[in-house]
């Protein structure tokens, strides 16, 4: 089978490999490390917020002379925490990482449809990440206007913005390069006898996904090719007339406006808020119906609403900006469209709900991990709803409550997801099984802490503390009453941190002298547990190309074939 | 084994790979134009001083480059058809002439249009006329020099193709020529939209 590549050397086989499997880990070990790194600034943030002006521990040297965080380091901080974590942590592990691995096998395919592409996708990523990281060492500095790089703020700073385009761009062309190769292996590769309403769960939530991917951020380039004009050439593409900075008006033509660039910006960034939680429910489902041990609950009304949840999140980025003055008739429209979108997402979440009643549940780590999704996520998307009605979001806008209601979606939520992932195909990317007993300390280690972050930042939101304050709302009066809560947001943080250690342990540890998995660990009716070996074979995945003749979930179906096992594998036909 | 449908269309489908590829490509062109184009809308819309694009820029030079690229999309279609009709030496010629369209509109491009309005110092940093002006067609002359290097490599070296796997050489031309014909249609919106209206 591997007649085509018999002695590829190490460069071509690791590190410029064209095999999904490869390319997918070198995504996901980027992008945990992004991970890490962005969290890690983050705990230098909360740390600040904590004890405003105090030397930070351990790292305060590289921070500053005094070894304290900069009121200017803290802009920086903020803003490279939510471009990392977005741009370079999450995504691309949901779709750069599970999706190029586990995509393929599921659709019975040897590979993605162009994977010369992935591998340049993979690189173009690389660089932009690299850019991204330099920035830090730059005399400028790191980008400092926050992660959605408002104009004109962004354009008049004297920091890394210029840079921060840069990697954007690099990065816009990775993800075109990834969707365009998502979207044909789907259409493309499916296997023999494997239908649309055959596809796993995740496979539709992947083939969504990058068609958010492909559609959302070609405008966000336009913009970033704009800035970069008023940055470098000195356009007023986002420069309205007559703008003071400081006490001088701007020497610049003038005409342009700053609310282009947040339409630009919202109309990436609200899909890119379904690209970040689309695979993990994706995730969920898969977990789920394989260890409650039966079908999903309502599988064909969670396809049609995630495919209604794709076209409507094209149409709700200006909730956005309810407070920038473009009117009331605008926001009218677009709190409508957030009020619609919330129902296909309700539909989701309830159908992986209900798909728990009347199983008999496995709570192993990837199992609690996907239970610990599915409440999470619904605090994340009902906190949504206030700041979905414009007369609410009048309140709460720029609030720790958007924080809060953001994270939830996103770390508990979506980052819960990869972690079940993770502990899910762990057995099937390296053939060893993970320590359950270090896994189970992790997710509930990390389960507490999460929830000791950010619940409190609801509490602060509402009493209306800012979100982009340094000293975390020390001088103002109605911040006093829900300060206390700034320390036991950064201990749970540093304990979230901390927990973190025995899933890293584990990984290495499991790596090194976990047991042999069997190639069907979870005794899994999708394909790439039931039908290919544990690791995957070389470019070809599977030593047989392999058929399917059922839908995603046969679970509960008791001894077919004579078995006695009680789940039906995608690919073995039914006799009798 | 090899990825499947790489050159023969699935059945199912009746596409091959690269040809979905290149639509899903080309709809993200589409809505990196849409994004420019309705950039160019709100700005003109929340503009007071705005100039009449026919008053600035030469309409006849504009109009001569829209019909160098109109030809230029006959051209594409010849050589892919000249493939399909198995003659390798018309694929050439036509190819050749699509090649020359392209340089043609490029050079009358920066030495008619950008130069002079460099020179009258009508640069972007001077009206956001100038600025979209220059960004839309700035980043439409880089879609034509990519499709031009592309052109070429097909052309030159890339038709060796041709002895070992006929099939797939056609295909590529096919991709190549459907890009081609992407660019063409964003002049044909570009052309009215700043140098008429």
């Amino acid at each position: 089978m591997t007649e085509h590549h018999p002695h590829e050397p190490f460069w071509r086989k690791y590190i410029f490999s064209v095999d999904h499997k490869v390319i997918g880990l070198q995504y996901a070990i980027t992008a945990m490390v992004f991970l890490l790194f962005g969290f890690c600034l983050m705990l230098i943030m909360r740390w600040n917020l904590a004890y405003p002006g105090e030397i930070v521990p351990i790292v305060g040297k590289l921070l500053s002379e005094e070894g304290m965080l900069t009121p200017d380091g803290y802009n920086s901080f903020g803003a490279m925490h939510g471009t990392i974590m977005v741009f370079l942590g999450v995504v691309p592990l949901a779709v750069g990482g599970f999706g190029n691995y586990v995509l393929p096998i599921q659709i019975g395919a040897p590979d993605m449809a162009f994977p010369k592409l992935n591998m340049a996708s993979y690189w173009s990523f690389f660089v932009g990440g690299v850019l991204m990281l330099a920035s830090f060492f730059m005399p400028q500095g790191t980008a400092s206007s926050g992660w959605t790089m408002y104009a004109p703020l962004s354009i008049i700073a004297e920091t890394g913005e210029t840079i921060w385009l840069f990697g954007m761009v690099f990065l816009i062309t990775s993800s075109l390069l990834g969707s365009v190769n998502f979207i044909a292996t789907v259409i493309q590769l499916r296997t023999k006898g494997l239908t649309w309403m055959r596809l796993p769960f995740f496979v539709w939530t992947q083939f969504v996904t990058a068609f958010l991917l492909l559609l959302a951020f070609p405008p966000l380039e336009a913009a970033a090719v704009f800035q970069l004009m008023d940055r470098l050439a000195g356009t007023s593409f986002f420069l309205p007339s007559g703008l003071y900075v400081g006490t001088e008006v701007l020497n610049v033509a003038g005409g342009g406006t700053p609310l282009l660039w947040q339409h630009l910006f919202w109309f990436l960034a609200h899909p890119e808020v379904y690209v970040l939680i689309l695979p993990a429910m994706g995730i969920v489902a898969e977990v789920l119906a394989n260890n409650t041990r039966k079908p999903l609950w309502g599988y064909r009304s969670m396809v049609y609403s995630v495919i209604f949840l794709g076209f409507m999140s094209f149409v709700v980025w200006a909730h956005h900006m309810f407070l920038t003055g473009m009117g009331t008739t605008m926001a009218a429209f677009f709190q409508t469209t957030t009020m619609i979108i919330s129902i296909p997402s309700v539909i989701i979440l309830s159908a992986l709900f209900i798909s728990l009643w009347g199983g008999s549940i496995r709570f192993n780590t990837p199992m609690l991990f996907a239970l610990g999704f599915l409440p999470m996520f619904g605090i994340g998307g009902l906190t949504g709803l206030p700041l979905g009605l414009a007369s609410a979001d009048i309140h709460l806008h720029d609030t720790y409550y958007v924080i809060g209601h953001f994270h939830y979606v996103v770390a508990p939520g979506t980052i819960f997801a990869l972690f079940a992932g993770i502990y899910y195909w762990f057995p099937k990317v390296t053939g060893k099984k993970m320590n359950e007993r270090l896994g189970k300390i992790h997710f509930i280690g990390s389960f507490i802490c999460m929830n000791g972050v950010f619940s409190p930042m609801f509490i602060q939101g509402l009493a209306g503390v800012s979100r982009r304050l340094y000293d975390g709302g020390t001088t103002y009066l109605h911040a006093q009453p829900v300060l206390q809560w700034n320390e036991f947001m950064t201990m749970s943080a540093i304990g979230l941190g901390l927990f973190q250690f025995f899933f890293i342990a584990n990984l290495f540890i499991s790596l090194a002298k976990g047991d042999k998995a069997s190639s069907n660990e979870w005794d899994a009716t999708t394909l790439e547990w039931a039908a290919a070996p544990s690791p995957p074979l070389p470019h070809v995945n599977f030593e047989k190309v392999p058929n399917v003749y059922h839908g995603p979930y046969e679970y509960s179906t008791n001894g077919d074939n004579g078995s006695n096992r009680d789940f039906t594998p995608q690919h073995e036909a039914v006799k009798g | 084994m090899q990825v499947p449908y790489t050159v023969k269309a699935r059945p199912d489908t009746g596409l091959y790979n690269a040809k979905i590829g290149i639509w899903l490509f080309l709809a993200s062109e589409v809505m990196l134009f849409g994004a420019l184009f309705s950039s160019y809308i709100l700005l003109r819309a929340g503009s007071t001083t705005w100039f009449v694009g026919s008053e600035e820029l030469s309409v006849p030079i504009g109009t001569f480059n829209t019909m160098v690229l109109i030809v230029s999309s006959v051209t594409v279609v010849m050589a892919w058809a000249s493939l399909r009709m198995n003659d390798l030496k018309k694929y050439k010629l036509y190819m050749g002439l699509t090649i020359l369209l392209g340089l043609t509109f490029l050079v009358v491009k920066i030495m008619f249009e950008y130069l002079p309005k460099i020179e009258h110092h009508h640069i972007p940093s001077t009206h956001n006329f100038y600025a979209i002006y220059f960004v839309l067609t700035g980043l439409h002359a880089l879609h034509v020099i990519g499709g031009l290097i592309v052109n070429a490599y097909f052309w030159g070296p890339g038709a060796k193709m041709w002895e070992t796997d006929p099939e797939q050489f056609t295909n590529r031309i096919e991709i190549a020529g459907l890009y081609w014909h992407f660019v063409d249609i964003v002049w044909i919106f570009l052309f009215p939209t700043i140098y008429l209206l």
